[in-house]
């Protein structure tokens, strides 16, 4: 046995010789896996971005089903937040952001010079990174988009409008006495909850999530990765992830980007056990230099 | 992917961790096969020295087994792996369990090395323990190196020898029912050398399913509860 373990040794090393450069490989080919669904709630279509002259998405096709849960993950710079912002028009603001491609939103087009991006807004709502409470009270942070976007006529209406946000949101029970206080001054993870209670608040259809977790601790985690699971019932969820456990947990699909491309899109559980392309292997492994 | 970079995560540590499992597999094969191949010997040659060493050795194997797991349930608590890596734990789990069902046959064929030494030698069947003894060492050689080389087609030829098993032990057990039936005081004798020729059968299908586990760790594959020319066919529509 010992002279077979040998022999397999001195084969590894000739192998690791020969395939030194294999894991920082060019992808050149197309997107592996299942990019595109039946009922899909937001698709798009050969979308390319620039910053300036530098491009930072390369062709990416997706789709976004009904009721859905994609995870998006790769390593830092590879397009995955860029993509994400473009789909509710965050890019916008940004002068030397070019979008080409189409991103179409229950058939039409997000990027039509006849769309406004406040109602859009409304209909694709996003949580950050951080979470960004404004300086008011908690009821007027969840009440602020429902006024803005007149959603509702009586103060009766407001209030329902506010508890049925906080209880989606997992956070009524920890605030329904104290909703009078400022919202900065609930803890990260209330405080990220309350960013969701303000986003579901204006009945949006998609939820686009950007490392919502990356700043709170691993119980205010679970609690929001349990958010997703139910808020998945009624929204169609997108959600950009450094944790590949937590893409593991909450997703239904997971699309992996590496160098503004998009290289595979599977069911979660294939791209976790047995992940077709050996670029999404190596980085969900941990085997990237 | 079939080729598996153990050898190429960020983390060395890990590297090594992994690596480790697959050397800790392959010595704990290793005493495996021995342990047929001492099993086989004592039995044929009437060794009862031999055969108690056998026994001993048989508590280490169990040893190597609990040490294994341990550092399995290391791995999936510290690194959480995924993909080929997972693969890679749980394989080295089931193996183990595997290995460790083998080396209990290979026990029972050392005792019934002894009380044949006690109570007298069986009128025949020694000629068919020795052909199936060497038949199964054979495959569990080719086994382990599957595992060392993660070869595909080594395992699948593995899973092809196994039926070849099954046939000689089947033939063999017509071939012992003649000799109860020609001198019926033989049977208790005879039936201890049954019993040799039924673990080496065992033996056989755990090493078929140690090819299984490998298939599983390189491809992704189930192919446990299916035919060879199944198995064969999923390996392909997998290229």
């Amino acid at each position: 046995m010992e002279a077979v373990m040998k022999e397999t040794q001195t084969e590894n090393l000739t192998e690791r010789a020969e395939q030194k450069d294999h894991l920082q490989q060019e992808h050149t080919g197309e997107t592996v896996g299942t990019s595109f669904c039946n009922d899909a709630k937001m698709s798009m279509r050969n979308v390319n971005v620039y910053y300036g002259d530098k491009q930072a998405i390369h062709n990416v096709s997706l789709d976004i089903g009904r009721n859905e849960v994609v995870a998006m993950i790769g390593p830092s710079g590879c397009g995955k937040s860029t993509f994400l912002r473009c789909m509710n028009r965050m890019n916008d603001t940004i002068e030397s952001c070019r979008i080409d491609g189409e991103f179409i939103l229950d058939g039409a087009d997000i990027y039509h010079a006849k769309q406004d991006v406040v109602p859009l807004r409304a209909k694709v709502g996003m949580v950050f990174q951080k979470p960004n409470p404004f300086p008011k009270s908690i009821y007027d942070n969840v009440a602020y988009g429902p006024r803005v976007h007149g959603l509702a006529d009586r103060r009766s209406d407001l209030d329902e409008i506010v508890e049925v946000s906080l209880r989606r949101a997992g956070l009524w029970e920890e605030v329904k006495d104290r909703l009078n206080s400022p919202g900065t001054g609930l803890s990260g993870g209330q405080q990220q909850r309350l960013c969701i209670a303000r986003t579901i608040a204006v009945s949006p259809e998609v939820i686009l999530m950007d490392e919502p977790c990356s700043a709170l601790d691993p119980i205010a985690t679970a609690k929001i990765e349990e958010l997703i699971a139910e808020l998945s019932e009624n929204f169609t969820i997108a959600i950009v992830t450094h944790s590949m456990q937590q893409a593991a947990r909450v997703s239904d699909r997971t699309a992996y980007f590496h160098m503004g491309k998009l290289i595979e899109v599977n069911d979660t559980k294939r791209v976790f056990t047995n992940p077709e392309h050996d670029l999404t292997e190596a980085y969900i492994t941990g085997r990237f230099g | 992917m079939d080729k598996l970079h153990l050898d190429k995560h960020i983390s060395q540590q890990f590297d090594s961790e992994l690596e480790d499992l697959k050397s800790q597999v392959l010595e704990m094969g290793g005493m495996v096969e021995q342990q047929i191949i001492d099993a086989v010997e004592s039995l044929e040659s009437a060794d009862s020295k031999l055969a108690e060493k056998v026994m001993r050795i048989e508590d280490e194997i169990d040893l190597r087994e609990v040490a294994l797991d341990e550092a399995c349930m290391t791995v999936l608590a510290c690194r959480q792996p995924a993909a080929s890596d997972l693969r890679m734990v749980l394989t080295v789990t089931k193996m183990t369990r595997d290995l460790e069902r083998m080396g209990d046959e290979a026990q029972k064929i050392a005792k019934m090395a002894i009380s044949l030494t006690q109570d007298g030698a069986a009128p025949g069947g020694y000629e068919e323990v020795r052909h199936m003894g060497t038949q199964v060492q054979n495959m569990v050689h080719s086994v382990l190196d599957a595992f060392a080389r993660f070869d595909v087609e080594k395992a699948l030829n593995v899973a092809k020898a196994d039926k070849q098993v099954d046939r000689e032990y089947k033939s063999a057990m017509r071939e012992i029912v003649t000799y109860m039936m020609e001198d019926p005081r033989s049977i208790g004798r005879v039936m201890n050398i049954l019993w040799a020729l039924r673990s080496l059968e065992r033996i056989g299908d755990h090493t078929r399913n140690l090819a299984e586990h490998i298939i599983f760790l390189v491809k992704g594959l189930d192919v446990r509860h299916v035919t060879v020319s199944e198995i064969e066919r999923k390996i392909q529509k997998s290229q």
